[in-house]
């Protein structure tokens, strides 16, 4: 018997303000699955993410989330966005960002109800946030704010979390920490993950798969079969190169900008 | 005479009390989203609108709540937020003015001089001078205004703190912002007669701020901002009904006034949590 995938897509292609981002895209994820989706900026990353989100429309092909054609607001898909942090002075408490996430797309007010603040709660202590939870969400630093944005993203009951650059503009301690959160949802939990990363290395450890965009196509695989000076010249249909430093980090360098660097460099 | 036997302190009561929770409840919205400089660029709509629309012959209300509304509508359909937006609705709000200016102008050498107070009602209002007519328009837009934010209080809180979560999980984002635009719009307009077109930002920033400042749960802030706004205007009339001041003086003197104290309560809770 076939496993159910969590994510597939048959030969699909996203447009982008008129310019085709990328085609021929087949694409299976099994559940239970983290997977680290690469490239360069602006190759369609996001825009993959925003896809099997049902937010941006595919041009052709089609996109199935756990069987199923996807619909945006599904509750099956916990959505962290590529975002800069919240305003210092939005006074809302970091445990009602986690509430909206919950039930913030019904209409009428929010009456109290124990089911969801509990379920509010028991997310808010897995991704060990109960410290701060009562603070306002623009006074939090950028990793107790990603913390807070992953109970978001869980609290619904998702079973596959599409994680837009969470490791981005954290120090090299958060992101270790952060990285170490998500892989341990993923296996406790069987959530399947979907992360975009600017840099492999603080992932490298926990991905079962890369999938790397570039150049209009896309190709997955184990990061060591991807992550190749010949693969990935042949995907981006010009010469690159893939160094292996001497404290074991993965650099890819070529005629477009380095898609690695270190992170020291923020 | 007792205060609530005179006629007109009842309607101002009344039609000040729902205006004011309208207010509230929208304000809260328009200082969470960054809206402010939109809502009280809505005020010069409004003036411009009710002296047109007493010029082109109609009824000033209708020319008032025509134009905020068709205003609000454009600025919805504009989408949006930032730098470059604020630098269009400042452009456009800065002409609309001007016309006003010219409408003032028109109306004024139509008509005996003694009309020129028109403009000066439009932009202050005048709580203590409300007409029967008046009061039931006030009260009932005042508090449709207030049902009608209730029923998207939730979505529209969603969209305001985190957009794109919000249309991911399914909040019409379009649709949502540009229906809050005519909240605001409404609120302003029915606003016009009681407290006046330039008065009725104090009752839509003043206590939202001061809310802000007091509580971090979304929902007691909105409830705290519309009591605020409620308290101050009934406030302000009773000490106007005693002392000789004007009561729309009074009314923003009070929300000034609890602006600071709440400024104050903050920055001692900080400094209390951090010793």
């Amino acid at each position: 018997m076939r496993i159910l995938g969590a994510l597939q897509l048959d030969h699909a292609a996203a447009r982008l303000g008129g310019r085709l981002i990328w085609t021929e895209v087949d694409l299976e994820v099994q559940e239970g699955e983290f997977v680290a989706i690469l490239g360069p900026n602006g190759a369609g990353k996001s825009t993959l993410l925003k896809a099997l989100l049902g937010v941006v429309p595919l041009a052709e092909g089609s996109v199935r989330v756990f069987g199923r054609p996807v619909r945006r607001g599904s509750d099956e898909i916990g959505y962290l966005p590529q975002r800069r942090r919240f305003d210092p002075d939005l006074r809302i408490r970091a445990v009602d960002l986690v509430r909206l996430g919950l039930d913030g797309e019904r209409w009428g007010m929010s009456l109290p109800s124990p089911a969801k603040t509990n379920r509010v709660a028991e997310m808010v202590e897995l991704v060990g946030a109960a410290a701060y939870q009562d603070r306002p969400i623009g006074e939090l630093s950028g990793g107790e704010q990603q913390r807070i944005l992953i109970a978001q993203a869980l609290v619904s009951g998702a079973r596959m979390l599409a994680l837009d650059e969470p490791l981005e503009s954290l120090d090299l301690n958060n992101q270790q920490a952060i990285s170490e959160l998500i892989r341990s949802i993923c296996q406790t939990r069987g959530v399947t993950v979907l992360l975009v990363a600017h840099d492999i290395n603080p992932i490298l450890p926990f991905v079962d798969r890369v999938v790397y965009v570039a150049g209009g196509h896309v190709l997955s695989g184990k990061p060591q079969e991807v992550i190749r000076t010949e693969t990935l010249t042949a995907l981006y249909g010009t010469p690159v190169e893939v160094l292996h430093t001497s404290d074991g980090r993965i650099v890819v360098v070529g005629q477009y900008e380095p898609v690695t660097h270190h992170p020291d460099d923020h | 005479m007792s205060m609530l036997g005179l006629e007109f302190m009842r309607n101002a009561f009344m039609a000040g009390g729902c205006i004011a929770l309208a207010a509230g409840l929208v304000g809260y919205f328009v200082v969470l989203r960054n809206q402010v400089f939109t809502a009280d660029a809505l005020g010069h709509v409004a003036f411009t609108g009710g002296l047109g629309g007493v010029l082109a012959g109609l009824n000033l209300l209708a020319g008032v709540f025509g134009s905020c509304i068709a205003v609000a509508l454009a600025i919805g359909a504009l989408g949006g937020r930032g730098r470059g937006r604020d630098i269009a609705i400042g452009t456009v709000f800065a002409w609309v003015l001007g016309v006003g200016a010219l409408f003032l102008s028109l109306y004024t050498t139509a008509r005996s001089a003694a009309s020129g107070t028109l403009g000066v009602s439009v932009l202050f209002g005048s709580i203590l001078g409300l007409q029967p007519a008046q009061v039931v328009v006030g009260s009932l837009t005042g508090i449709a205004t207030a049902v009608v934010l209730l029923l998207i209080a939730r979505p529209l809180l969603f969209l305001s703190v985190d957009p794109e979560v919000a249309v991911a999980r399914g909040v019409p984002s379009r649709a949502l912002s540009a229906l809050f635009f005519v909240l605001v719009a409404v609120t302003v307009a029915e606003s016009v007669q009681a407290v006046g077109a330039l008065l009725i930002f104090g009752l839509m920033v003043t206590p939202a701020a001061v809310a802000q400042n007091l509580s971090t749960r979304p929902w007691v802030g909105m409830a705290l901002s519309a009591g605020i706004a409620v308290a101050v205007v009934w406030l302000g009339l009773v000490v106007a009904f005693y002392i000789a001041l004007p009561a729309s003086f009074l009314i923003t003197g009070l929300a000034f006034v609890l602006y600071l104290a709440s400024h104050l309560a903050r920055r001692m809770s900080r400094i209390g949590r951090l010793a």
